[in-house]
């Protein structure tokens, strides 16, 4: 029973990121019908930024984790104003190969700055655990906790509550009618993509301190982002968060009662299984087809 | 015509060897023909049915574990006992690896094909993701990490010296020439076939296809079945020709590799995986020593950013039509220049599409 509770909320801490990086690459693909696969590698530019700034420069992680918020979404705009606008998002496919390579050259790009050797970046806490009960957690692991929450609650006011977020759903459900209603489609475009990327940049840079940066981060990075938002549906908000959840609790779970070694496995043994099973998404709602 | 061309080009690279033997570069030119194979395969999903496999490396590495184990013999304990099979004759070991690449294509087809688009790209993504975990961490049969080393090379019967191993440069360049040809004549018969016209009704539009009756998912199984086991013939002989085999032979690289070369020859074109092979191949050599590689990885993304903004359709069909204007440049107009557009038009079509 204790296990079982430090798991949750291990997979709590987990999913609370998880579900960031869902959210940022559902809503590119929801608004844009962009496949983004250069996804995990913002989210390693922010772990980058952040290591920079602390390990490099001596800054406070806090002033970091805000300094790569700007540069994800910096890089998310430069992206989508010379690369996605140009090509006018036609073809899925061809979009997606585009995206492929940017994903080539970013990640390149960290390898020839930065090494192949994974980075440290130290954190601001204490590392001794806070125990309530028999559940230990690290500070540093509440601290991304507490900040995924808030960054979750923000997101949605924005979504749900202003201006630009009535503008965002309208682009989502038509982006015609959207125009018609004089919604600017191009600048809803680069706002999303830049918003995105912003999220993945900040995922990056909280994770930080837990896990080590290094180049090839992006990649498992894309991948269980694929796999947050296919469990969600795709261009679900909602579902990318509770699919970041469901995807964390799998993997602590299944990681410590099926198989360590398979641990990043289990997402794609989903993915397969909810594709097979329910394509349109563990949590998506009755929708019009077409 | 084309079919003079196709001969003389076989012929011209077989004799290649024997005027340029240095040994490093005949081993560079195989290494890219293996991959050149891959393309092909992936360009029949890819090009001619329109559904972008990423997990193409996937049937590359079935082919390569599965030639690779048979061939070295292997034993497994699978919960109820003991599994032991005893090495097999190399060239029925490689055939078993098509077999069970085809297989997964199979597998793969039935369970994709429900869904179509995004939606397959992840499924194959995630499919060679798992294969990947597989090979890393079944230890007792794929040696995970540590790799299967001492692959047999595959043999050749010659007369006068009896069954010899495949084991030298031009031995192994011929091989995989071998195969080249094989895989370009039969992915062009099948795409001049009911089953080829099928698939590219289905790429064009697919309710119209389904309204004429077209068994779209049918057909679209056999092209994934076909597309890996081809995959699968490239890996086996990337086991018995490199001789080990890690599971890096999963990576996402190497399906990028075969996208690349697939998009930037043109896709659904039956010489485009050859010129962007020929292309991306050989461009790790000239840029060795010039740039690092993670400069000549950056080059290939921008390369294929650039020919998806600037040359969408590939390569060849641009270089088709190019050779179109230069023919007709600087004349009036004649009869038989309408002729010739028409002739280069159907032959871009054909060669092109089909």
């Amino acid at each position: 029973m204790d296990q079982i509770m430090q798991h949750a909320v291990n997979g709590l801490v987990l999913g609370a990121t998880y579900a960031l990086l869902g959210i940022g690459l559902t809503l590119v693909f929801g608004i844009m019908r962009v496949v983004n696969f250069a996804h995990g590698e913002l989210y390693a530019l922010g772990a980058y930024v952040a290591y920079a700034l602390v390990s490099l420069l001596g800054l406070d992680f806090f002033s970091a984790l805000l300094f790569s918020a700007v540069a994800g979404f910096l890089i998310g705009s430069v992206i989508e104003f010379v690369l996605l606008r140009r090509c006018k998002l036609e073809n899925i496919d061809e979009v997606m190969l585009i995206m492929i390579g940017v994903m080539i050259i970013m990640q390149n790009a960290e390898l020839m700055l930065w090494g192949g050797v994974a980075k440290v970046v130290p954190t601001p806490f204490s590392q001794e655990p806070l125990i309530v009960g028999s559940v230990a957690l690290s500070p540093t692991r509440l601290f991304v906790l507490c900040a995924a929450a808030v960054l979750l609650l923000v997101f949605y006011l924005v979504i749900e509550r202003s201006r630009l977020g009535m503008a965002m759903r309208a682009t989502f459900q038509d982006k015609d009618a959207a125009k018609i209603v004089g919604v600017n489609v191009s600048s809803i475009y680069t706002l999303t993509f830049a918003l995105g990327s912003c999220l993945a940049a900040v995922t990056g840079a909280l994770l930080a301190p837990i896990f080590v940066v290094s180049p090839t981060m992006g990649d498992l990075a894309s991948l269980k982002a694929f796999a947050i938002v296919i469990l969600g549906g795709l261009g679900n908000i909602g579902g990318a968060a509770l699919g970041g959840f469901a995807l964390a609790m799998i993997e602590e779970f299944g990681a410590s009662y099926v198989s360590t070694s398979y641990r990043d496995a289990l997402g794609f043994i989903v993915i397969l299984i909810v594709m097979v099973m329910r394509p349109q998404g563990l949590f998506a709602v009755k929708e019009r087809v077409g | 015509m084309k079919r003079i061309v196709f001969l003389i080009c076989v012929a011209a690279l077989a004799v290649l060897p024997l005027v340029w033997s240095d040994p490093y570069m005949l081993s560079v030119v195989s290494a890219a023909g293996i991959m050149i194979v891959a393309a092909i395969s992936l360009n029949l999903l890819l090009g001619f049915t329109g559904q972008l496999s990423l997990g193409h490396a996937a049937f590359f590495g079935i082919g390569a574990y599965t030639s690779a184990l048979l061939s070295l013999g292997f034993d497994v304990d699978l919960g109820w006992g003991p599994v032991v099979v005893d090495p097999k004759p190399v060239w029925l070991a490689f055939a078993m690896g098509i077999v069970v690449a085809g297989l997964a294509g199979w597998l793969v087809g039935k369970l994709a094909f429900r869904v179509r688009g995004a939606y397959f790209v992840i499924v194959t993504i995630s499919f060679a993701q798992v294969m990947r975990m597989v090979a890393l961490n079944w230890v007792d049969l794929t040696e995970g990490p540590m790799a299967l080393t001492s692959i047999p090379a595959l043999t050749f019967w010659v007369p006068g010296q009896g069954v010899i191993e495949l084991v030298s440069k031009a031995a192994t360049y011929w091989l995989v020439l071998a195969a080249g040809v094989v895989a370009y004549v039969l992915v062009a018969r099948l795409v001049h076939s009911r089953a080829g016209r099928a698939v590219m009704a289905l790429r064009e539009n697919e309710t119209l296809a389904k309204s004429i009756g077209i068994p779209v998912t049918r057909y679209l199984v056999i092209a994934s079945v076909l597309s890996a086991a081809i995959a699968g013939a490239a890996g086996g002989l990337y086991a018995h020709t490199v001789r080990i085999i890690d599971p890096d032979v999963f990576l996402f690289v190497y399906t990028i590799t075969m996208v690349i070369m697939v998009v930037a020859g043109g896709k659904g074109t039956l010489a485009g995986p050859v010129v962007g092979g020929v292309i991306f191949g050989l461009m790790p050599e000239v840029l060795r020593g010039v740039v690092p590689p993670e400069v000549q990885w950056m080059l290939y993304g921008a390369l294929m950013i650039l020919i998806l903004l600037f040359l969408p359709k590939g390569i060849v069909p641009a270089g088709a039509r190019g050779v179109q204007w230069f023919r007709s440049r600087g004349r009036t107009a004649t009869v038989d220049d309408a002729k010739s557009a028409i002739a280069v038009r159907t032959a871009v079509s054909e060669g092109g599409r089909a």
